[in-house]
Parts: structure tokens; C-alpha cells; sequence
């Protein structure tokens, strides 16, 4: 047994993380991990590399007992990680980043040639071909996925964990990361496999283990397994309630783009129209270009033709303030970057896209200001010890529910919600879809995008799939199925 | 292993071969991108142009020619020093405030361990002093710039400081120390001068032989600053130094993960700029003669405007020698044109800033990502 994972606990404040958790990995084979966002997989993976110290349990890797203090300190001890976030030196070449605090050479003067040498080895071993020499930031996605890779054999790595490896990549890159990772499967490599992709995990794995909810479900053998089979011990017992009833009625056109295309990014030529009261998902892989479609409609990116008809008028979206005025309101991927103002109240947070309305004279009225915070808190049932508390210490669930008190406060007809429900937890998820079904009923617009298939068929009236920066196909939400949105969603890519 | 020519010839025929295949829509876009890209040099270009059809025009003189080359030489060497120093920092994403003050301390220092004996000179600081070696004055030199460097270095890194903050308190630091150094023995407080032949001839005599083969006069420091830029251009190239400098001025948290020491790499970078001051120092005070509380004042300015003229990023991990090379080269260029075309000091000082808001605002167009 390569590395054995013994009764791991890890608890935060509030929340069983991890309960009692134990699988093995056996060296020259593929153990895939499986679970809902939240079901502890990345927690547990944390635990493995230092980044949290697990409450009770143990790790043994080749029969001794491991307690890496951090990542670095794993890679030396043959334990590697190819992040979802691969965090890399941009500006500097392949090369550099694979030896990176390790250079080959001698009395503090780097070995070139040396270094340059044993890249192209290790790429060739591994069926590789990049440049060594090529600047990190000039690579795809997949090119950097590899150089990952390399640099974990590079450590002569016996366990390689993969997190989400695939979420961005087209299907020849996802069928060459295969061949590496089969490749490194034969070398006697342990390969930890996380991934929400059913067929992917079906297709590669000789083990899966199911978490849910912090605790192990279960480990199979693949081979003894069908997708129905994993998705019940996923979702469990929740599988009826996890999506509240739908009773919003989608009326009259309330939005039409027409031949909508960016300037600088990768969007094409997107008509669609959109109803009042209707809820509209934007389904598609990474890049596919769903954000840029978002930010295009926003006035975030430069528009380079189409039209945004509303209200029978040709709307230019030229900038965000311009498309508040014009009853749009929008909630970002990135919450942390782009929506809270971390350090700032849970007032100054609600208010801050509405700032003129509490306008008196020269002053601003903080009268007001309490009085929509408010309504905010209590319409939107956030959990917050008062006003003043700084929106950090809420939890992502209520920050997202700031947000859209923040964007409701504007009287918006149209709301664009990117990824509204990333990273919040399974009862808050409940809410923020009741709350955007509420919306709806209002006779509100939503169009929101999401990487999580389930949800959009849970939730929305239609679904557009994007593939490549285009439109490459419209469902109805009630009779459509994962496979046909993910056969759209491949179409271009 | 290729040779770098081979590579760079390559890359030119994958460049034209791409050209070529582009529709005409695309080549208007590379030739726009071609003149952000080399908006430094096209600049240079057209100032100078520029300077030599107006001296054609009202003088009898040509711009274009040794002299002015000679001249533009020696300012771009003797501000050569304190722009290598700081682009090492900038590329940590910080700066250096107290570049200038700590070269004008370390130049009053070597001059006055190296004033003429009392016979020659009545006014020397240290009356009873025999001058020490000069070898020995130029590493207390670098000596001095290695420690306060280090200072600055250790703040940053230890007490996770903004540079910005901790360079503008040794500023204030240094310019304490330097008005307490002037007072000190028999100088009170005034500028040094008087220093010994020996010293002046190492820094500022004219190279003979260079002198009798073209004609023109170049001071020893040319070639010192021309040292100093390679010295460098190896550390930021070569050695795992300046590879680390980079990782942790792009990435500190994948610099970290992957084992480099920031504090480390951050000292020893502060370090090596203090080394470079204390040389610029040195030569500093050989070259004016007369060294007081004001030398070096606001030097690190021009410095780093050369360093971001030159395509060194704010945004960390950015940067090249030849371009800290091509910035001071630029800004003197601008001075000498200037002063050829008798211009104003007052009026000098505002084209300057100009041309570093326009030149700088051009190379970032590089980098912004297009929304």
C-alpha cells in the first residue's frame, strides 16, 4: 500500500469538515475522489499537504507515518499536487518554474544547459512537447497543466493528486492529460483523481471513493459502478429537496441581443432573447465564454457590434454605471476579487451601488443608508450580528445574499448573476434559488450562469450552451438531460 | 542546444512567415503593436532626428556626431549605477527612495578619506589623517551601501513594510547622518573638496588611448559603468540570485512554496543595490570634486523614472538590464537635446516629465490585458 489515509477528523468552528475519513491508494493505479462541492474532498487534501492540521488520524505513506508541514515539504517527500489554480511564476520560462528553488549549477551560477537538459528529458519520458524555453504566460491552460505535471516527476513524486484537472480543457487536451496520467499509472505512480466528470471517472479510474458531507460514503472498484450509482451515494437521502418548487411564470420579451460580439475577448456573433419573469442558464466549460457574455452585456468589456434591445430601445451598455441606469444589475464569478468590499461593514457593503439615492445636499444620509441595510438584511434573511460587522466574517452564503440586497436596492429589471452559488453551502444554495425564483415571480429577468449542470436544470426555464465563444445551442430546462448540455458545450471547443 | 543566433534567426522567419499569413485588418494591428512595442527606441529616434534638423538649420554645428555621443556616454555612465541598483528592486515590485541620499554619504565618506594632505589643502576634515589606500576606500564604500541596504532589505522583509515606507524613513535617516558627518573634525558643516590627484585620476582622467585614436575624451568611469551593467546583467541572468528575484517579485506565494527564501532573496537584492550606491558613491565624488549635503539628492528619482522608461514593471518579475540601459540612455538624451536646444532649465524639467508620462504610458500598453 503506497499511502494509507487513517481516520482523518478535522472540525472548524461549527462544521464537521472531515468525519472519520479512510481510503488507500495503492501505487500503479487510479483512485478517483468524488463528491458535491463542500462533501470535504479538498479539505482532506489539505490536510495531506499541511495547509490544515487534521484533528485526529494519521497519514502513512510506504509504511511510515507523515505529517507534512506544508506543500513543499510534501513534493520533497514524493507527494504532489497539480492545483485547479496552478500557481506559477507568469513571467519566467518553463524551465525556471520546474527547478524553481532547486537550480541545477554550481557556486550560485545556474546551470543553463543543464537545466535545459533535463526539462526536455523529463518531457520526453513523459510525451511532452513544450519549449522549455517558452514564457510561462504565453502557455494554454493545458501547457501549464503539463509543465505541473513535470515538475511533480521531476520530484521523482509517488502520489500525485489531480484536482479538477479537466474543468478547463478541450477533448484532445483531456485525452493527451489521460495519456500522461496512464503513463505515470505504469511507472508505480498512485494517482489521487478529483473530478466531478462521471464518464472521466468511469473511463479512468480502477477506485473511486464518494464523500458526502464530510464523511466517506464509500470505495468501489470502477469497474463495479455506473453514473447513477455514484450519483446517489453523492447526493444521498437530499436528492428531493435540494431545489425549491418552481412557480415563476416567464411573460412578455423583456431583453433581446442581437449579434452580440467583444472586442478583445473571445465572444461571437450571441443573439438570444430573454423573458420577463424568466430565469435563463448559460451553460458551458471554462472559456467557453459565458463570463465574457456577462461582461459584454454589462458594458464591462468593450462591445464590438450588436445590439441590446430593452424596453423597445437600443440600451449601450457602455460602462457599468451607464448599465445600472439602464436596470441592469450584475453579480461577478469571483466574489472576493470583484464583489465584497472585504474590509468594509455589511452597510457599506449593501449601499455602495446606490450611494446618490441616500444623497441630502452636500451630506449623505446615514438615516437612509440603516434603514435599506435594513431591508436588505431582513428581506434577504442574512445571518449578520448587526450593521457594522464587517462583511469577512460572514459566511460566502450571506456575503452572496449582501451582494444581492446591494443589486436589488438599484431596482433592477435584469439581473446577471455569474456562478451565484460558488462555494456556499447546501442550505444557503436552497435559499439564494428561492430567492432568485421570488425574483422571477416579481417579474424580474435573471440570466445566470453556472458550471454546475444540476443546478441549472434545477433552476432556470431555458438553458443557452456556449461552446467557443459562441452560441451552440438552446434547451428547455424541464426535458433536457446533462449529457445533451455537455454534448452542446463540447460542439466548438 | 541551439545557438542563441540560430534561435533568434528562427524566430525571425516564424515572425515573417506570421506576417505574411495575416489579412490586412491584422497587419495594421502588428504594425500598431510593433510601434507600442518599440515606442522607447522610436522615440529615441525621432528626438534625435529632431535635435540634428535644428542644429543643421541655426547652428553651424551637427548634433549627430562623436561629441554629443561622448557627452550623452559619460552622463548615461555616471547615472548608470543607481538605476542597475534600483530596477533590482523595482523588479520585487518595490523602490528605493534612499538611493540618493545613502550615494551623496558614501560620497562625502571617500572624499573625505581621500583629501590632499594639509600642506596642499588647509581646509582638510581630518587634519592628522594620511589618506588610506584608495582600494580600501572604495570597499568601506561598498560596504556601507551593502549594510544600510541591508537595512532597508530586512525591514521590508522582516516587518513586511511597503518599500516605499521604509526608504523614505532611511532617506530622512541618511540625510541626519550625512549633515552630522560634515560637521564632524575641522569641516563644519561645509562641502568637501581638495581630494587627491590619485583618486581623481582613477575616476575622471580621459582614456589615452581612446583619446588619441578618435579624439574624444572618455573618463575611466565609462568603462567602470559599463562593468558594473555587465556584472549585473550576469546576476539577474545567471545566477539563482537573480532567478529568484524574479519568481519572488512575480509569485512570492509559488517563490515560497517552491523553497526560495523572500526574506533572503529580498536582503541580498537591497544588498546588491546598496553595493552598486556605495560604487556610484565612490565615483560620484572623484567626478563633482566637491561633495556636500546636497549631492545625490533626489538622484534615485531619475533612476527609477530611467528603470520605467525602460520597461521595468511596478508590477513585479518584470524587467532586463539592456532596458535599464536604454532608460538612462534616453533620459540623458532628453537632457543633452535639451540643452541644445537652449532650452530653459525651468521649461527642461517639465518636457522631462512629459516624455516619462508618455514613454511610460506607451510600455504599459504592453502589458494591460484589452477588456
Amino acid at each position: 500500500m503506497l499511502l494509507q489515509i487513517k481516520n482523518i477528523s478535522k472540525e472548524f468552528p461549527g462544521v464537521k469538515a472531515l468525519d472519520d475519513v479512510s481510503l488507500d491508494v495503492q501505487g500503479g493505479s487510479i483512485h478517483s475522489l468524488m463528491g458535491e462541492n463542500g462533501a470535504g474532498k479538498s479539505t482532506l487534501m489539505k490536510c495531506l499537504f499541511g495547509i490544515y492540521s487534521a484533528d485526529s488520524g494519521e497519514f502513512v505513506l510506504e509504511g511510515k507515518r507523515v505529517s507534512f508541514p506544508n506543500a513543499r515539504e510534501a513534493m520533497l517527500n514524493g507527494v504532489s499536487m497539480v492545483h485547479q489554480e496552478l500557481n506559477q511564476v507568469h513571467t519566467r520560462s518553463v524551465m525556471e518554474n520546474i527547478w524553481l528553488g532547486r537550480f541545477p549549477g554550481r557556486f550560485a551560477v545556474v546551470n543553463h544547459a543543464k537545466m535545459h537538459r533535463d526539462t526536455q528529458a523529463i518531457f520526453a519520458e513523459l510525451g511532452i512537447s513544450i519549449d522549455p524555453r517558452a514564457i510561462i504566460s504565453s502557455l494554454s491552460v493545458s501547457q501549464r497543466q503539463m509543465v505541473e505535471i513535470a515538475k511533480a516527476v521531476s520530484h521523482n513524486s509517488k502520489i500525485i493528486v489531480f484536482d479538477e484537472p479537466t474543468s478547463s480543457l478541450t477533448q484532445d487536451e483531456v485525452d493527451h492529460l489521460f495519456e500522461i496520467i496512464f503513463n505515470l499509472r505504469d511507472k508505480g505512480c498512485g494517482i489521487i483523481y478529483i473530478s466531478h466528470r462521471m464518464n472521466e471517472i468511469l473511463k479512468i479510474s480502477d477506485d473511486v471513493s464518494v464523500m458526502r458531507d464530510g464523511k466517506l460514503v464509500g470505495t468501489e472498484p470502477a469497474a463495479n459502478l455506473t453514473t447513477e450509482r455514484i450519483i446517489t451515494m453523492m447526493v444521498g437521502r437530499e436528492l428531493d429537496n435540494v431545489y425549491p418548487p418552481k412557480d415563476n411564470v416567464p411573460g412578455a420579451a423583456a431583453l433581446s441581443v442581437e449579434g452580440l460580439s467583444a472586442m478583445y475577448r473571445n465572444l461571437n456573433d450571441v443573439s438570444f432573447e430573454l423573458r420577463k419573469g424568466e430565469i435563463l442558464g448559460i451553460a458551458g466549460l471554462v472559456g467557453a465564454g459565458r463570463t465574457e457574455l456577462l461582461e459584454a452585456l454589462f458594458g464591462l468589456s468593450t462591445v464590438k457590434s450588436g445590439k441590446i434591445i430593452k424596453d423597445d430601445k437600443i440600451q449601450k451598455n457602455k460602462n457599468s454605471r451607464r448599465s445600472k441606469r439602464n436596470g441592469f444589475a450584475m453579480l461577478t464569478e469571483e466574489r472576493r476579487a470583484t464583489g465584497i468590499f472585504g474590509i468594509l461593514s455589511v452597510r457599506e457593503n449593501v449601499t455602495v451601488a446606490n450611494i446618490k439615492s441616500y444623497r441630502r445636499g452636500p451630506y449623505i444620509s446615514s438615516k437612509k443608508m440603516q434603514k435599506d441595510t435594513d431591508w436588505a438584511i431582513t428581506a434577504l434573511r442574512v445571518k449578520t450580528p448587526g450593521q457594522e460587522t464587517k462583511i469577512n466574517s460572514l459566511s460566502g452564503g450571506n456575503q452572496q445574499k449582501v451582494i444581492f440586497g446591494r443589486w436589488l436596492l438599484t431596482q433592477p429589471d435584469i439581473l446577471l448573476l455569474d456562478e451565484p452559488t460558488r462555494g456556499i453551502d447546501v442550505g444557503a444554495k436552497y435559499e439564494i434559488y428561492q430567492l432568485m425564483i421570488d425574483l422571477a415571480k416579481e417579474g424580474k429577468s435573471i440570466i445566470m450562469v453556472s458550471s454546475e449542470l444540476p443546478e441549472l436544470l434545477g433552476v432556470c426555464d431555458r438553458i443557452l450552451v456556449m461552446s467557443g465563444g459562441r452560441l451552440s445551442g438552446e434547451l428547455e430546462a424541464r426535458n433536457t438531460t446533462q449529457e445533451e448540455i455537455m454534448a452542446l458545450a463540447a460542439k466548438n471547443a | 542546444m541551439t545557438s542563441p543566433f540560430k534561435r533568434m534567426s528562427g524566430r525571425f522567419r516564424a515572425m515573417t512567415s506570421e506576417y505574411k499569413a495575416l489579412d490586412s485588418r491584422g497587419k495594421r494591428r502588428w504594425w500598431g503593436d510593433f510601434l507600442i512595442r518599440n515606442a522607447i527606441y522610436i522615440i529615441i529616434v525621432l528626438v534625435v532626428i529632431y535635435v540634428q534638423i535644428y542644429s543643421i538649420n541655426n547652428t553651424t554645428n551637427n548634433f549627430i556626431s562623436l561629441r554629443s555621443f561622448a557627452d550623452i556616454l559619460k552622463r548615461a555612465s555616471s547615472s548608470m549605477f543607481l538605476a542597475l541598483g534600483v530596477g533590482g528592486i523595482i523588479i520585487l515590485t518595490g523602490t528605493d527612495l534612499s538611493a540618493g541620499r545613502l550615494m551623496g554619504l558614501i560620497a562625502c565618506v571617500c572624499a573625505s578619506l581621500l583629501q590632499m594632505p594639509l600642506e596642499q589643502y588647509s581646509a582638510k576634515m581630518f587634519p592628522d589623517m594620511a589618506p588610506p589606500p584608495i582600494i580600501m576606500v572604495l570597499l568601506l564604500a561598498m560596504a556601507i551601501g551593502a549594510l544600510f541596504g541591508a537595512f532597508n532589505g530586512y525591514c521590508v522583509s522582516k516587518f513586511k513594510l511597503h518599500p516605499f515606507i521604509v526608504t523614505l524613513a532611511t532617506q530622512l535617516i541618511l540625510y541626519g547622518i550625512v549633515l552630522m558627518y560634515l560637521s564632524l573634525g575641522k569641516n563644519g558643516g561645509g562641502p568637501i573638496s581638495g581630494l587627491t590627484d590619485a583618486y581623481k585620476n582613477i575616476v575622471k582622467a580621459d582614456i589615452k588611448w581612446i583619446q588619441n585614436l578618435t579624439g574624444v575624451a572618455i573618463p575611466y568611469y565609462v568603462p567602470y559603468a559599463l562593468i558594473a551593467a555587465m556584472i549585473m546583467w550576469f546576476m539577474w541572468n545567471k545566477t539563482a540570485l537573480g532567478k529568484n528575484m524574479y519568481a519572488v517579485g512575480a509569485n512570492p506565494e509559488a517563490a515560497n512554496v517552491s523553497g526560495i527564501s523572500v526574506m533572503k532573496t529580498t536582503i541580498l537584492v537591497f544588498m546588491m543595490a546598496g553595493i552598486l550606491y556605495g560604487f556610484s558613491g565612490f565615483i560620484e565624488s572623484a567626478r563633482v570634486g566637491s561633495n556636500g549635503p546636497t549631492t545625490g539628492a533626489n538622484a534615485e528619482l531619475d533612476a527609477i523614472a530611467a528603470c520605467v522608461i525602460g520597461g521595468v514593471s511596478f508590477t513585479g518579475g518584470i524587467g532586463k538590464i539592456s532596458g535599464v540601459i536604454t532608460g538612462v540612455i534616453l533620459l540623458e538624451i532628453i537632457s543633452v537635446s535639451l540643452q541644445w536646444l537652449s532650452v530653459s532649465t525651468n521649461m527642461q524639467y517639465v518636457i522631462k516629465g512629459i516624455i516619462i508620462l508618455v514613454a511610460v504610458a506607451i510600455d504599459m500598453r504592453k502589458y494591460l490585458a484589452k477588456k
